[in-house]
């Protein structure tokens, strides 16, 4: 997916956009944290000074050092100890500052990038936490995920080489310099190789870049080959399939290999020419350089300084064509980015903190409307549950249902309307107080990779007996007690080694522990067997004192409610007891028909006999 | 499969989901570890012939780029000592002595031209046959390795695991061999020229060696907690967006956010810290190297006339050290590539040592047609050497013809009876027959033809309907499939499809429903005509018209064959000629469906809250 936006940018853009673009993303990453990326900049700078230097002192020292040295072939020395320490002590020094501006540069680099990283990331996590629930349940898991990691990292590729790029420039700003200073004939040599490798270098990048993003989509091509025949193991054993999926495994790797092949065929070509440049270069620049010498135009220093100058050339010329190699990348990745940036938010506001009225509470909906993205989820809404009783909203998938609950508990407010909560509108009433009076449970029962008792407080002061009382009304206590640690086993990722109905059972526990004075389930007990969800509510009654709404399918669940609202396309379209709802309106039998069939094959309510608990054991 | 085909129970020892495998390899296993990188080379020569090529261009490679670079170093030597006579340039010897260096060069261009795409070409042609022999491989593996927590395990070995070779082959493999012949070549050099030198530039690079490995070590040590942190990372995030409603409902927005911004901090924080690694590691090999240079130097001025060496050596020593010290940098670079490829070798080893356990009789006995009888006979079987038995002395006696419904929760060991019944594994204990003949003797061909599963997911391929059913029955052409469809009843949806038998599915089917996949599973199963059907039925959610055509479809394809469904619906059962009830990997109760109601026993309990989950008083 990532490869087919690659592919897109490549096509919509030229090179040239892509630079500025690039240039333009850095500039931001520059301004976010600009204290290491100048520090990383210095850093590069002392390199590429330092690196010239080199070659200045390698050149000065076999002038004024080696060479005579050897000329006064006489008994003793031919040089001073003195000069001779002091030669190298310079060679220590200029190799300590270079050291220093190698270590200052990838120190602070580093550090510039990890930087980025770290506030890209806590943007994209911060604003995950202010999107609409929506946001959440219309993205995979997955790819919110790839935001926060593979994107934000995609996103900062392009700062990687950046220092050491800087670095390139400069080593060649300033040899060339140096090399006319020195002598314009044999910087001719010079200036001529490195243009020359330059070219070279990028032709070789320009040539190999799309063959190797064809390969990466190719091994993305192998995989899925991969990934579905073995997760058709079971069908491709059972017809004897294999020597099919083989052949058909063979052809995607046998496309990457010709692909390889290909890349190999162009590295090949440019590999061993950019080996060699330099070596001829070198063998120019001695051939023209002894006969300067011999005309008395430069010492054999010069000769010498050049020559470890080209040596030290090749490495950072061969890097200066990946400078730009991941600028469409990151590009790709920012854009992604900035899509989860600018993603609207609508979050409740709170301007006052009205306390909520002591005892029982009832829920009111006045005329609520509420739209997600333009489209009217609820229309009009209104119902009444007085206080302590027990209804049940039913309505066909995408009446609106789940945004109904989503805004009695006010993850959310209405458009229009009004929602009250013992008399008091919610929108007046102190949020922290709401969320300690009226809990939610939802049908995918989340649990966190902690303990089942951490899973139950949520980090709220509550002694263990009070989890235990809430573990045994919500008909839990007996299953996690026969856990390895009972209540402080931990949790594999999602809780998966628990059936559904268990952990609807921890998450109801997770509800009642807080001991709400408004309950409401959204369809949190529908992979609870129907005999276990009669004690829970059973034994709900006798021990809280709550008002409970009940989003439900199914019709062992609804027939314990006091009544029913009955939602069809955002509005509510009948109200009253389920039996009577059944004999009168035609669409709501039909509805409750069709669950009843589809119930037939539905496996969530697992069977678990081995945990309905004998109802003595409910509550104490 | 459901999770049940592993028998996975709620129980002790299962809690991060894994099936049951000896606890020190939670994953699949490896080659041996202690043997070491050379053995699991000398090995992955055996698995992957085609390297041997590779290794003899690699070393041809090697030397070409050793001769090139050392050219130069030594035509300055050469030009410095003997070019020049009393300050007169000798134009014949410059002219003769930068032809050779010329000649060399080119040369070694025009080899490496040919020698690297040989070297390519070669490193390809394993991998290629690395990757389809471990494919090829993993499919002939039983369903006891290749269960479904493995599956991503599996798929690694065959993409991830071979790239880390074809990662380490293009940046880091041929680097060590030609570092290495460079650094020697360079250290042959530097003894003739001037051995003298070369100790004292030795003496000087000693300790390089161990604050390297020291540094490398740290800076391994440090990358590692970094992807930890990552993980860490990663899980608060995933938890976060997971959990949303949760943290909402339950004003847990700033727990949680304190939480990710203290695992992105601490992320950061290693991030940095092995960050200083790198950042010294670099520059330590320059340092050193500018150290031995300054002690070439002195000592070359100061002893060199009394040695008898020349201007040129000394100058010429200046180069080689740096040329001997080059490669370091791009070891210490390959050095990550090198510990990745070893590891993804060796996991790779240790899946193609993987026993064949499933091995087909030649030429086995063939299966007559129509219906069959089905026997097991104190059938026990376990996932692993070391796993706990998930079948346990199980014993049935399935007359030809009769339709017998498998009952049991999740992790009863009903599915993994089913696998056995299509010989995806031999039991560890007892024996399986079909048509009175043992399992283990029946032709592969025949085996296939006569007995089919029909998996709950009804997994389709990325291909047309036609296709996928004709993987039933090679040999059907388009109007055998429509038959098929029509014998099902399915005529009217095949109908209703936009491009009828042509529609394509989509990866894994699903452009499909999972009840339309069942179907096209179903008719797949058909065009076969076997004897003996197993079929897993499907626990999601289908819509009450694709149900319906989904019944009518299965009982029209259990006419006249013998049937094992593994039923989720109660209502299998109560149809079936015989019910079986699995606990624990054991048969409990067994009877026709109104028996074991009268009985009171755990099927009875089973039915009463089914019933009472379904329909209402």
């Amino acid at each position: 997916m990532e490869t087919t936006d690659i592919r897109e940018a490549d096509a919509d853009a030229s090179m040239g956009r892509v630079l500025t673009r690039g240039l333009a993303l850095i500039g931001t990453y520059v301004r976010l944290h600009p204290l290491p990326f100048s520090l990383a900049v210095s850093g590069a700078a002392l390199y590429a000074a330092t690196t010239v230097a080199t070659s200045v002192v390698f050149g000065r020292i076999t002038d004024r050092v080696i060479t005579p040295a050897f000329a006064e072939q006489r008994d003793g020395h031919g040089i001073a100890g003195a000069t001779v320490i002091t030669s190298m002590l310079v060679i220590l020094g200029v190799a300590l500052l270079r050291g220093i501006g190698i270590v200052g540069r990838r120190f602070f680099a580093g550090m510039f990038v990890a930087r980025t990283q770290a506030t890209l990331r806590n943007r994209v996590v911060e604003k995950y936490q202010r999107l609409p629930l929506a946001y959440h349940r219309g993205n995979p898991t997955g790819e919110l995920l790839a935001h926060a990691e593979a994107d934000v990292d995609a996103a900062t590729d392009l700062l990687h080489p950046l220092p050491y790029g800087t670095a390139v420039i400069l080593i060649i700003l300033i040899s060339t310099v140096a090399l006319v200073a020195t002598d314009w004939v044999l910087a001719l040599v010079g200036l001529t190789l490195i243009p020359v490798l330059a070219v070279l270098n990028m032709r070789f990048t320009r040539r190999l870049e799309p063959l190797a993003r064809a390969a990466q989509d190719q091994v993305g091509h192998v995989s899925n080959v991969a990934h579905e025949s073995f997760d058709g193991a079971l069908v491709v054993k059972t017809l004897g399939l294999e020597d099919h999926e083989a052949r058909r495994f063979d052809r995607a790797a046998h496309e990457l290999r010709v692909q390889r092949i290909g890349m190999g065929r162009v590295r090949s070509i440019y590999g061993p020419a950019v080996d060699a440049l330099p070596g001829l270069a070198t063998i120019a620049l001695l051939a023209l350089g002894a006969w300067r010498y011999s005309t008395g135009a430069v010492t054999t220093g010069v000769l010498v300084q050049f020559a470890s100058l080209f040596s030290l050339l090749t490495a950072p010329l061969r890097v200066i064509s990946y400078l730009l190699f991941d600028f469409p990348r990151s590009l790709v990745g920012y854009a992604r980015l900035r899509r989860v940036f600018e993603e609207p938010v609508r979050l409740p506001e709170v301007t006052r903190r009205d306390p909520l009225p002591d005892g029982p509470l009832d829920v009111v909906a006045h005329e609520v409307s509420f739209r997600y993205a333009e489209a009217p989820v609820l229309d009009h809404v209104s119902m009444r549950v007085p206080a302590g009783s027990t209804v049940a909203v039913v309505g066909a998938t995408g009446a609106g249902k789940s945004t109904l609950t989503q805004l009695l508990v006010r993850l959310a407010d209405p458009d229009a309307g009004r929602i009250e909560i013992g008399g008091l509108d919610l929108r007046l009433a102190d949020p922290d107080a709401v969320r300690r009076e009226v809990a939610v449970v939802f049908q995918e029962s989340f649990l966190f990779a902690t303990t089942v008792r951490a899973n139950i407080t949520l980090g709220q002061a509550v002694s263990d007996d009070e989890v235990e009382v809430a573990a045994r009304v919500a008909q839990a206590h007996r299953f996690i007690t026969r856990l390895p640690q009972g209540y402080d086993t931990v949790m594999g990722e999602r809780g998966v080694t628990l059936s559904g109905g268990q952990r609807q059972r921890i998450a109801l526990a997770r509800a009642l522990v807080r001991r709400p004075r408004v309950l409401i389930l959204d369809d949190a007990t529908s992979a609870v067997d129907p005999t276990v969800e009669a004690r829970i509510l059973a034994s709900m009654r006798q021990e809280l004192d709550t008002t409970l709404i009940v989003v439900a399918y199914r019709n062992s669940t609804i027939s314990l409610a006091d009544f029913v609202v009955f939602l069809a396309d955002g509005r509510v379209a009948a109200v009253g007891p389920h039996e009577e709802l059944l004999a009168t309106v035609a669409a709501y039998e039909n509805m409750v028909r069709a669950y009843e069939r589809a119930a037939d094959a539905d496996d969530e309510a697992e069977i678990e006999a081995d945990d309905i608990a004998p109802l003595d054991e409910v509550g104490r | 499969m459901s999770p049940g085909a592993s028998g996975d129970v709620v129980a002790p020892e299962g809690l991060d989901g894994a099936p049951p495998t000896d606890p020190a390899s939670p994953d699949l296993p490896s080659a041996p570890g202690p043997a070491g990188a050379i053995a699991v080379l000398r090995r992955g020569l055996d698995a992957a012939p085609e390297f041997r090529v590779g290794l003899r261009a690699t070393v041809l490679t090697a030397v070409f780029s050793a001769i090139g670079r050392l050219t130069v170093p030594l035509l300055f030597q050469q030009v410095i000592d003997r070019g020049f006579r009393d300050g007169e340039l000798r134009v014949g010897f410059l002219a003769v002595m930068c032809s050779i260096a010329i000649a060399v060069i080119g040369g070694v261009w025009a080899a490496q031209r040919v020698v690297a795409m040989r070297l390519w070409r070669a490193a390809e042609n394993a991998l290629y046959g690395l990757r389809g022999r471990t494919f090829a491989h993993i499919h002939r593996l039983s369903i006891s390795v290749q269960n479904e927590e493995r599956r991503g395990a599996l798929v690694s070995r065959v993409t991830n695991d071979v790239e880390t070779i074809a990662q380490f082959l293009e940046w880091g493999g041929i680097n060590w061999v030609v570092s290495i012949t460079l650094m020697l070549g360079t250290l042959i050099v530097m003894l003739i020229y001037a051995w003298h030198l070369t100790l004292f530039a030795l003496l000087v690079l000693l300790p390089l060696f161990p604050i390297m490995r020291f540094l490398q070590r740290n800076m391994v040590r440090a990358y590692d907690r970094v992807r930890t942190n990552v993980g860490d990372v990663l899980t608060e995030i995933s938890e976060s967006v997971m959990g949303a409603a949760v943290v909402r409902a339950y004003g847990l927005e700033e727990r949680t956010n304190d939480r990710i911004r203290t695992a992105i901090g601490r992320q950061y924080r290693s991030q940095v810290r092995a960050n200083v690694f790198s950042a010294i590691v670099f520059p330590t090999g320059d340092m050193f190297g500018s150290f031995a240079v300054a002690v070439v130097v002195g000592a070359g001025v100061w002893w060199g006339p009394g040695w008898d060496l020349s201007a040129g050596t000394v100058v010429a020593m200046l180069f080689l050290i740096s040329l001997f010290l080059e490669p370091l940098a791009e070891l210490s670079e390959s050095f990550d590539h090198t510990q990745n490829a070893i590891s993804g070798f060796r996991k790779i080893l240790g899946v193609l040592d993987l026993p064949v356990e499933v091995p087909e009789p030649e030429p086995g006995v063939a299966l007559a047609a129509g219906a069959l009888p089905v026997v097991a006979k104190g059938v026990s079987f376990r996932y692993g050497p070391s796993g706990p038995l998930v079948l346990d002395d199980v014993s049935i006696d399935i007359p030809a013809g009769h339709h017998v419904a498998v009952v049991g929760e999740t992790g009863s060991g009903k599915t993994t009876f089913a696998k056995l019944l299509c010989r995806l594994a031999d039991p560890v204990g007892g024996k399986v027959f079909v048509g009175d003949t043992d399992l283990r003797q029946v032709a592969a061909q025949s085996r296939r033809d006569a007995i089919r599963l029909v998996p709950q997911d009804g997994f389709l391929f990325d291909t047309t309907i036609a296709e996928n059913v004709r993987f039933g029955n090679p040999d059907a052409d388009d109007a055998a499939v429509l038959g098929a469809f029509a014998e099902l009843g399915l005529d009217d949806w095949l109908a209703r499809l936009p491009d009828g038998l042509e529609t394509r599915v989509g990866e894994r089917g699903d452009q499909l429903s999972v009840g339309e996949r069942q179907l096209v599973a179903l008719v797949r199963a058909q065009i076969g005509s076997p004897g003996l059907l197993i079929l897993d039925e499907a626990t999601s959610a289908v819509d009450p018209d694709t149900e319906q055509a989904i019944t009518r479809a299965l009982t029209r394809l259990g006419e006249g064959r013998t049937t094992v469904a593994i039923a989720h619906r109660l209502s299998t059962a109560e149809t079936a000629d015989l019910v079986v009830v699995f606990d624990a990997g054991r048969i409990v109760e067994a009877g026709t469906h109104a028996e074991l109601v009268e009985r009171n026993g755990i099927y009875a309990g089973l039915y009463g809250s089914w019933l009472g989950n379904t329909r209402t008083a």
